[in-house]
C-alpha cells in the first residue's frame, strides 16, 4: 500500500495509543473507585482509533461511513438505556452484534480477495467466519431465551453432542478445502450456513440457570473471532482488543463453571443443560416450619448480624428496592446487614451486584461467597430471598445429589435461617432442598416483594410489641 | 508465513497474557460491567468495516461493510453507555452516607 507520506505512521501511532488505553481501561476496572476512569479510557481509545482509520489511504466514501456511524449510534443509544434486569439479554444481543460485524467483514474480505487468498489468511479468515457466525446465532438464541421470547426449558435429544461435533467437523473440513482451493466461492456460504445452524443447536440444550456460563463463553468466542479478523485485515489493534475480550470471556467462563461444579471440558462441549434425572429421594414425610411477617420482623430486629442471600427470584419479583428498605430499616437499628453473593446468582456474571447497586445498596456490603462463608456460624439470621440451589446443603453432604460438589453458601450454619419462597416446590434444577426442613429454618411463604414489604412495615410499626 | 503474520501471533500471545493478568484482578463485583466494557472495546472491529465502506471496492463489500459498521457502532455506543450507567450506581457506605 502506498500511502501519502507521513500519514501512515500517524495512523499506526493512534492505534498504538488506543491499544494502551484499552489495556488501561481494563486495568482500571479492577476496583469500583477507578472503574469509571476505565470507561473514559476506552472511549478515548475508540475515538482515536476511528479517527486514525478515517485518515487511511484509499478511503473515498465518507458519506457512507457517516451514515452507518449515525445509524449505529441511533440503534446503540436505546441498547445502552435498558433496565438493569434486562442487562443479560442486552449483553447477549451485543455479543451477537459484535459477531455479526466480524462475520460480515470476513465474508466481504473473502469475496474481494478470492481466488488469491494466501493459505494462512484463508485459515484465520475461516476461523473468523466460523466462530463469528456460530456466536451470532448462538447469542441471538441466548438473548431470546433470556428475554423469554424462546422457551427457557432445555431441549435435549440423544446424540446431541455428536450432531454438533459432526456439523463442526463439516464446517472445518470445508474451511480446510477452501484453504487449499480459495477459488471455490460456492463453498463459502455453505460453511457460514452450517456455522449458523451450529450456533442455534449449541444453545438449544441450555436452561436459564446455565446462562452465566454460556454468556461468558459466547463473550470469549466473540473476542476470538475479532482477533482472527485482526489477522485477516492485518490490524494489531484488533488483535489486541480481540485477545483481551477473548481472555476476559475465558476467565469468566472458568469462574462460572467452577461455581457450578462443572469441568471446563463439560462447558466447552456444550453439555450444560443435561436433564438431571434427580434421584427422587422418596423420603419420610418431612415438615417445614413457617412464620409470619410479624414473627420474622421480631427475629430480625433482635439480631445483631444478618446476612441476606439474594437469588434470581429476587430480581424476578423486582424486590431489590424493598430489600434496600429492609436494609435501611435494620441498619438504623444497629443490625449489621450484609449480602452474600454466589458467583452464579442471577443470569450473568456479577448480575446480582448490579441489581443491588441499582437499589442503592453500598457495594462494600456485598460479599463474595468465599469471604462470607466463614462468617455464617456467627450470623444470627440468614435471610434467603429467591435463591435455592446455591444454598442447598446437599451439595456438601449428599453424594447422590445432582449438585453434589457445587460450592454453596453455608446458610445452614447460621443460627436461624429464613427463606422467602412462593411454595415448597423445588427450584430450577428440580432438586429438593433439605435446608427447608431444618429445625432452625423458618419458611416465609409469599411473593418476595410483598413479603419483604410486610417485614419492613412491621419493623416500622413499633417493633415493641 | 509472512513476517506480518508472525508479528500478529506475537501480539496476540502478549495481549492474551496481559488480558489474563489484568482481568484476573477485576473484582467479581464488577463482572457485569466488565463484560459490557470488553464488548464495547471488541467493537473496535469497526475499523475494518469502515475501511470496507470507505474503499467501496465492490457493491457486496460496501453493503456488508455498511451493516458491519452499524452493528459495531451500536455496540460501541450502547456498550460504553450502559457500562458507565452501571458503574455510576456502585456506591460505598464508607465516606459520607448519602
Amino acid at each position: 500500500m502506498n500511502i501519502l507520506p507521513g500519514t501512515q505512521p500517524v495512523i499506526e501511532i493512534t492505534y498504538l495509543i488506543a491499544s494502551v488505553l484499552f489495556i488501561l481501561s481494563l486495568k482500571w476496572m479492577s476496583s469500583p473507585s477507578t472503574a469509571r476512569r476505565g470507561v473514559w479510557a476506552g472511549e478515548a481509545g475508540m475515538l482515536l482509533a476511528i479517527g486514525g482509520t478515517l485518515l487511511q489511504h484509499g478511503i473515498v466514501d465518507y458519506r457512507g461511513i457517516a451514515i452507518a456511524l449515525v445509524l449505529g449510534t441511533v440503534i446503540g443509544i436505546p441498547l445502552g438505556l435498558v433496565q438493569m434486569t434486562a442487562v443479560p439479554q442486552r449483553t447477549a444481543l451485543s455479543h451477537a452484534f459484535g459477531a455479526f460485524c466480524v462475520t460480515l467483514v470476513g465474508t466481504a474480505e473473502f469475496y474481494l480477495r478470492s481466488p488469491q487468498v494466501p493459505r494462512f489468511t484463508m485459515t484465520v479468515l475461516s476461523i473468523e467466519v466460523i466462530l463469528g457466525s456460530l456466536t451470532f446465532t448462538g447469542s441471538l438464541m441466548a438473548a431470546g431465551k433470556l428475554q423469554e421470547i424462546l422457551p427457557q426449558r432445555p431441549i435435549t435429544y440423544k446424540g446431541q453432542n455428536l450432531v454438533n461435533l459432526f456439523l463442526l467437523a463439516i464446517a472445518v473440513a470445508g474451511a480446510g478445502y477452501l484453504v487449499l482451493h480459495p477459488g471455490m466461492k460456492p463453498l463459502f456460504p455453505v460453511i457460514v450456513g452450517i456455522s449458523f445452524l451450529l450456533g442455534i443447536l449449541m444453545i438449544i440444550p441450555i436452561g436459564g440457570a446455565d446462562m452465566p456460563t454460556v454468556i461468558s463463553l459466547l463473550n470469549s468466542y466473540a473476542g476470538l473471532s475479532a482477533a482472527a479478523m485482526g489477522f485477516v485485515v492485518d490490524s494489531k489493534l484488533l488483535i489486541v482488543a480481540g485477545a483481551l475480550d477473548g481472555s476476559s470471556g475465558f476467565i469468566l467462563s472458568v469462574i462460572m463453571s467452577k461455581a457450578m461444579n462443572r469441568s471446563f471440558a463439560n462447558v466447552l462441549f456444550g453439555a450444560f443443560g443435561q436433564v438431571q434425572s434427580a434421584a427422587a429421594v422418596a423420603g419420610e414425610s418431612k415438615t417445614a416450619r413457617s412464620a409470619t411477617a410479624e414473627e420474622a420482623a421480631a427475629i430480625l430486629a433482635a439480631a445483631n448480624k444478618v446476612v441476606i442471600v439474594p437469588g434470581y427470584g429476587m430480581a424476578v419479583a423486582q424486590a431489590q428496592h424493598k430489600v434496600r428498605e429492609l436494609y435501611d430499616s435494620l441498619s438504623k437499628r444497629g443490625v449489621d446487614v450484609r449480602f452474600a453473593i454466589h458467583p452464579v446468582a442471577g443470569r450473568m456474571p456479577g448480575h446480582m451486584n448490579v441489581l443491588l447497586a441499582e437499589a442503592d445498596i453500598p457495594y462494600d456490603r456485598l460479599v463474595e461467597m468465599d469471604d462470607i462463608n466463614g462468617d455464617f456460624p456467627q450470623t444470627d439470621v440468614a435471610l434467603v430471598i429467591g435463591a435455592n440451589d446455591v444454598t442447598n446443603p446437599a451439595a456438601r453432604t449428599d453424594s447422590s445429589s445432582p449438585i453434589f460438589g457445587m460450592p454453596i453458601l453455608d446458610v445452614d450454619k447460621a443460627r436461624t435461617v429464613m427463606v422467602i419462597k412462593r411454595s415448597m416446590s423445588p427450584g430450577f434444577a428440580g432438586i429438593d432442598n433439605p435446608l427447608y426442613y431444618l429445625d432452625k429454618t423458618l419458611m416465609l411463604f409469599g411473593d418476595a416483594k410483598s413479603f419483604v414489604n410486610d417485614i419492613v412495615r412491621e419493623l416500622a410499626g413499633g417493633g415493641s410489641h | 508465513m509472512s513476517s506480518n503474520l508472525v508479528n500478529g501471533l506475537f501480539v496476540f500471545m502478549l495481549a492474551a497474557f496481559i488480558g489474563f493478568e489484568v482481568i484476573r484482578r477485576v473484582s467479581p463485583l464488577l463482572h457485569t460491567p466488565l463484560m459490557s466494557l470488553t464488548n464495547a472495546l471488541d467493537a473496535i472491529a469497526v475499523v475494518g468495516a469502515i475501511v470496507l465502506v470507505g474503499r467501496h471496492e465492490s457493491r457486496l463489500s460496501y453493503a456488508l461493510g455498511m451493516l458491519a459498521v452499524i452493528a459495531a457502532t451500536s455496540n460501541i455506543v450502547g456498550g460504553f453507555l450502559i457500562t458507565d450507567r452501571m458503574l455510576k450506581m456502585f456506591k460505598t457506605s464508607r465516606p459520607t452516607k448519602p
